[in-house]
Formats: C-alpha cells, structure tokens, sequence
C-alpha cells in the first residue's frame, strides 16, 4: 500500500485536497445553497477572523490556550515518560501498574470535569487538569508500548560488548526508544488540542474554546468557524514543529513520522 | 589461548505448560583459534548452544568455561555476531564499530585508530560516516563483525550470520570471514543449518540431533585451505555433505 510517491506530487495532492474542500465550500456558499446563517461564505469567515483579532483581543485568547495546552502537555509528559518507560522496561514495574492506566485510560476526561471543578475551582488549574488527565494516561500505555519494543537483541549485543545494566539501559534501550517517544509526543499533542476545548467550553472566560462557545450564545457561526479553524491550523502547525523535530533529530530514521 | 570447555550442558525450558528439553548432556572442546560449525536441524538447540556460551541464555545443567573460567553472564571477551546484524540504527557505521570501546572508557583516539584499521581491513572506510540502513546486507553484516572484533575478544560467536544474504554475498562472505579468521587467529563458534556452508568455512563440524539436543558426532574437515570454489563440486565434498546430512537426519524420519 505505502507506494514512495514524489516529493513535488505529495505536495500537489496535498494543496488540491485542501483546495477542494475550500471549493466546495465556496460553490454551496456562494451558491445560494445554503443559508449564511448555517454556514457562511469563506470571506465572511475571513472577516469574522480579521474582526476577532482586532476588536476582540483574539490573540490573547490564543495565547492562554496555548499556554493551558503546553502547562497540561507539559506536565503529562514529564511524568508520564519516565513511568511508560518503567512499565516498557521493567516486568515487575509493568505488572503494578498497567492495570492502572489500562482502566483508566477508559475514563474520558470529560467525565471527571465537575469533579475537578470541585477540586480546583473554575481557574487555570482546572483547564490544565482536564488536559492532564485526557492526556496522561494514553500517554503513559504508548510510551510504554514503544520502549517494550526495543529488540532484544540490541540489548545482549551491547552485553556481549561489556556493557553494565545501566549502560544497556541509558545507552542502547533509552537511546533506542527516543525516536518513538517523539513520535508519541506529537500525536498526545493533538489530544492535548482537544482536551482544552471541552476544559474551555465548561465554566471559561478566556480562550479559544471560550471565544467559540460566546459565539454561539450570540449565532455567529461565521465566528465559531473562525475559532475552530484557528484551531485546525494551530494544530497543523504544532504537528509540523514535531514533524521538524524528529526529521532534525532522527536523520537516521528510514520513516519521516507518517501517523 | 582460548579454549572453549562445554561440559554436560543442559538446558530445559516451559514451554506451553510443557517442559522441553532443548540441550541433553553436551560437551565439547573447543580449540584455541579454531573454526567450529555448530549444524542441525531447526529445533536442535544450536544457537541456544551458543547464546549459552554467550551467557546470553542460563543453561539449567552443566557448565561453560573460558580458558577454565566459568561462563556466568555475556562478556566483551566473547564476541556474538546475529543474523539479523542488529546495528544500532542511531549510530553512524564508525560509532557502531566504536560502540564497544566507548563503553569500556577507551580513549576517543584509540578508538578512532581501531575503527579506522577494521573499517580498511572490512572495505568500509568510505562508508564510515553512513547510517546502517544506507548500506547493503553484506555490508551491514561487516559492520556487526567488524563491532564484535573492535573489542579484541577472545571467541567470535556467530549465530546464522549469512542467512540472510544472497547466494552470491553469502560466497564472498564466507571468504572473508576465512580470511579474517586467518589473520586475526580467533576462536570462531559459528552457528548454521547449511551443511556446505560449514564444510567451506570449519576445521570441525559437530552435529546436533534434534530434541532434546545431543552431540551426534564431530567431524573433522579434511580439506585443505584455502577453500575454493572448485572444492564444492569435487566428489570428496559431495560425500562429505551427504554423510553430515544423513547424520543430521538419522532416526529422524
């Protein structure tokens, strides 16, 4: 199936596939197919856009999610990593705790919002809990599913070479597991997206899911398509940041991160 | 010297709630810089001889010894070569043949001058600054004996390390690993199911039967070195195939 195509093709189909969403989109707008005020016209939505940022402070609202988003990635990451990469190392590790992420891992985050309300109040350590929570816990199962598939055999070469176990785990299994975990960080980061927006639609009053959910209350769908479009492409471009990353890291790597 | 002593090995594991006994009772003297073929068919415990010897894999019975010293775990003084390279992918060529001596705390200049003489003796000085999955099989398999070697040990375990090669890399292979084995004077434990294979390359053959795993016989190869490629269609080599294979499968079927 994973046919190599060309470079200059890939990124022709890319830009005609967006093109022709944008199209469609056009031809039933522009079209009098639909009323504006289910879906408007991409230069309304433009508008829409423009009008956010200048006389309704979007970008701050931009720069809190961001910021929700990195605090709440952030914190999963860092504890997540070294506890997938315990359970993904170490048998007895795997068997205390795996039981615990695989049953929680089932619990969506938005469940345990009116809990964390009552727990953290309605402020910033709220929004970052339900995207800890959303994020952790997948995170965890995945970083350990990467490190559990080191080869064996990279390993007891490395013995065989006179490494000690500490060398064997920092040197070869760490090492080894490094490209992946990337990987797994971009696509957490996409869930991160996701847990903000449903943080941000209960109980905000800055943000982009705020600014969304305000617009509905007032039927601006052409603002509402705004916001998630911001999204969309915020999103894209945190995704090519990783997709850079990895490239800069892992030149070694046969597999351009692909998922 | 280093002299490889197997003395009443054994070695049984579960396997779907049944015991399987994958080594019975074997031993064997391994001679200093000698060229030894482990043959057998699939399941008759050969490479778990040699990831015994290794130390990569505990035998429950018996013991392994190194110049009289008892194996007890993997040491760089034993080399291991697998048929699947297993080169670090993150590491150029050179820093994969340097792996070894890095861990020891070699001086980076002595490393570099290791590496540069097996990167010329292997033909892979133009390849030094490559990443493993930019080379060849042949040429990745070189790279894993050429790490195995950098750290000077005193036994070089190889466990199928052709099979996965074409015909063709697998012949040139083979006479560069004689070569090398000429030149460096190390004790070579090589694992194969390829019965020509092991009369081009050993000085002795021993044959494993399957389940459990026992010494058939050891052959001593009478042919002289070096081994061409003329050797292989002379009558002699013929009967000796033949007779090692009907060892191999004697009772079998």
């Amino acid at each position: 199936m994973q046919m190599p195509i060309a470079r200059r093709t890939s990124i022709i189909l890319a830009v005609s596939g967006l093109a022709s969403v944008v199209l469609i989109w056009s031809v039933i707008t522009y079209g009098g197919f639909v009323s504006a005020f289910f879906l408007p016209t991409p230069t309304a939505v433009a508008d829409a856009f423009v009008q956010l940022i200048l006389h309704k402070d979007f970008l701050s609202d931009i720069a809190v999610s961001f910021g929700r988003i990195l605090a709440g990635f952030g914190i999963s990451a860092a504890v997540a990593i070294p506890i997938g990469i315990g359970i993904g190392a170490f048998r007895a590790i795997q068997s205390a705790l795996e039981p615990i992420f695989a049953a929680a891992r089932y619990m969506p985050a938005s469940a345990f919002i009116p809990l964390l309300i009552i727990w953290f109040g309605i402020g910033e350590s709220e929004k970052i809990a339900v995207i800890v929570i959303g994020v952790f816990f997948p995170l965890v199962l995945l970083v350990a599913d990467v490190a559990s598939n080191t080869p064996r055999q990279f390993l007891q070469i490395a013995y065989t070479l006179g490494a000690s176990q500490w060398q064997g785990f920092w040197r070869v299994f760490l090492r080894s597991s490094l490209p992946g975990i990337v990987d797994i960080l971009r696509v957490a980061f996409g869930w991160a997206w996701t847990y903000l927006i449903v943080a941000e639609l209960v109980a905000a009053s800055k943000g982009i899911g705020y600014v969304i959910l305000a617009s509905s209350r007032y039927q601006r769908t052409d603002e509402i398509i705004a916001g998630v479009l911001t999204i969309g492409a915020l999103g894209l471009l945190t995704d090519l940041i990783f997709r850079i990353v990895y490239v800069r890291l892992f030149p070694y790597s046969e597999r351009v991160a692909q998922r | 010297m280093s002299s490889i002593t197997v003395d009443s090995v054994t070695h049984r594991f579960r396997s779907k709630r049944r015991d399987v006994v994958a080594l019975e009772n074997v031993s064997l003297e391994i001679e200093d810089s000698s060229f030894t073929c482990l043959v057998g068919a699939s399941g008759c415990g050969k490479s778990t001889l040699l990831n015994i010897m290794a130390g990569l894999v505990r035998n429950t019975a018996g013991s392994v010894s190194l110049d009289g010293k008892i194996v007890e775990g993997p040491g760089p003084e034993r080399g291991m070569v697998f048929q699947s390279y297993a080169l670090y992918p993150w590491l150029k060529v050179r820093d994969n043949i340097e792996f070894g001596l890095s861990l020891s705390g070699t001086s980076p200049k002595a490393r570099r001058h290791i590496s540069e003489n097996l990167l010329t003796e292997l033909n892979l000085v133009e390849f030094a600054n490559s990443y493993p999955h930019e080379l060849s099989g042949g040429m990745q398999q070189r790279v894993a004996i050429a790490r195995a070697l950098a750290n000077e040990p005193k036994v070089l375990l190889m466990d199928e390390p052709f099979g996965a090669l074409d015909a063709l890399t697998r012949a040139s292979a083979q006479q560069f690993l004689t070569q090398l084995w000429s030149d460096h004077k190390r004790t070579i434990v090589f694992v194969t199911h390829d019965v020509e294979e092991a009369l081009i390359l050993a000085d002795r053959i021993v044959v494993l039967s399957p389940r459990p795993g026992r010494v058939r016989e050891v052959v001593d190869v009478p042919f002289e070195r070096p081994r061409t490629a003329a050797l292989t269609t002379s009558a002699e080599f013929g009967h000796a195939k033949e007779r090692i294979l009907n060892l191999i499968f004697e009772g079998s079927s």
